[in-house]
């Protein structure tokens, strides 16, 4: 399997939906390509990073601001 | 497509209640479900927008038109799916107010390269994250992803941050399968090497 080959098939490896057979082959390409094993650490940790930071918060008093122009419109039947 | 809303053997999805108490008048109903996802709603359309003012707006009127079409809204989707592809129509019209005469859609394909071979291979120290106060590191996370064109970051922040599947993914945007998995790698491999900038182990004698 060349690099190529293997960054094509690596949000199927990341998301765990490969084959068996695939995986193996994939996990042997591994084995023997440092470039390969940090593309794959890096990507993983580059979601890990996203997913564990809210980047865009809604502050509590926006949220009631907002909840009250939207519920108030509805009642009103918008 | 029609069993979507079902989670299990006889189990309804508990937004089904909801809706239907909302159709028949009760905006308490309703009320549960902006609570439910109005963080979700403000997120994307602040990705799409990258605008905080159009984001609240975004999150305002996504909910009122929602509200305005339950009645039409079929059940044979999610209401979370059905109220994403609203808000991010919303997004991307204020978006395209903003940039007047610039082209902006979901599915406008990128024709870059940038990113889809690494090019920056140094591995990352540990736990590269620490080396960062959590405002530097919001801000590095929002600059790199701003980066991206619109269509990536909320194919990346639908699918990676808030974890939905790659088919609610391509409903919610109304784009193919395909279309979004190409757009997830691309995304996620930008996203790996602009990070790599800050993230990257230093050398010995490296500032």
């Amino acid at each position: 399997m060349t690099c190529t080959e293997f960054l094509a098939l690596l949000d199927e490896l990341m998301d765990g939906t490969v084959a068996a057979e695939t995986r193996t082959q994939l996990e042997e390409h591994l084995g023997g390509c440092a470039h390969c094993t940090v593309t794959l650490n890096t990507t993983r940790k580059t979601i890990e990073v996203y997913r564990s930071n809210e980047l865009y918060e809604l502050p509590k008093s926006v949220r009631e601001r907002l909840h009250q122009a939207i519920v108030a419109r509805c009642k009103n039947g918008c | 497509m029609s069993t979507i809303q079902v989670t299990g053997e006889g189990e309804q999805h508990p937004d089904v209640a909801l809706v239907a108490s909302a159709v028949a008048g009760d905006v308490q109903a309703f009320e549960k479900l902006i609570r439910k996802y109005d963080r979700q709603i403000f997120r994307i359309a602040q990705h799409i927008t990258q605008n905080r003012e159009d984001a609240e707006d975004v999150v305002q009127d996504a909910f009122l038109k929602a509200y305005e079409k339950l009645d039409q809204f079929q059940g044979n989707s999610k209401f979370y799916t059905w109220l994403v592809r609203i808000a991010v129509n919303e997004s991307l019209m204020r978006l395209r107010k903003r940039r007047t005469g610039k082209m902006v859609s979901i599915d406008e394909d990128i024709e870059t390269d940038e990113g889809s071979v690494p090019r920056d291979l140094a591995d990352w120290s540990p736990n590269p994250e620490q080396n960062y106060s959590q405002t530097e590191l919001a801000k590095i996370l929002r600059k790199t992803i701003q980066g991206l064109p619109p269509g990536f970051r909320v194919v990346f922040v639908l699918r990676d941050v808030d974890g939905l599947s790659t088919e609610e993914t391509a409903e919610m945007l109304g784009l193919s399968v395909p279309a979004v998995k190409s757009r997830l790698l691309r995304a996620r491999l930008q996203l790996r090497e602009r990070l790599s900038r800050y993230f990257r182990s230093k050398k010995a004698g490296e500032k």
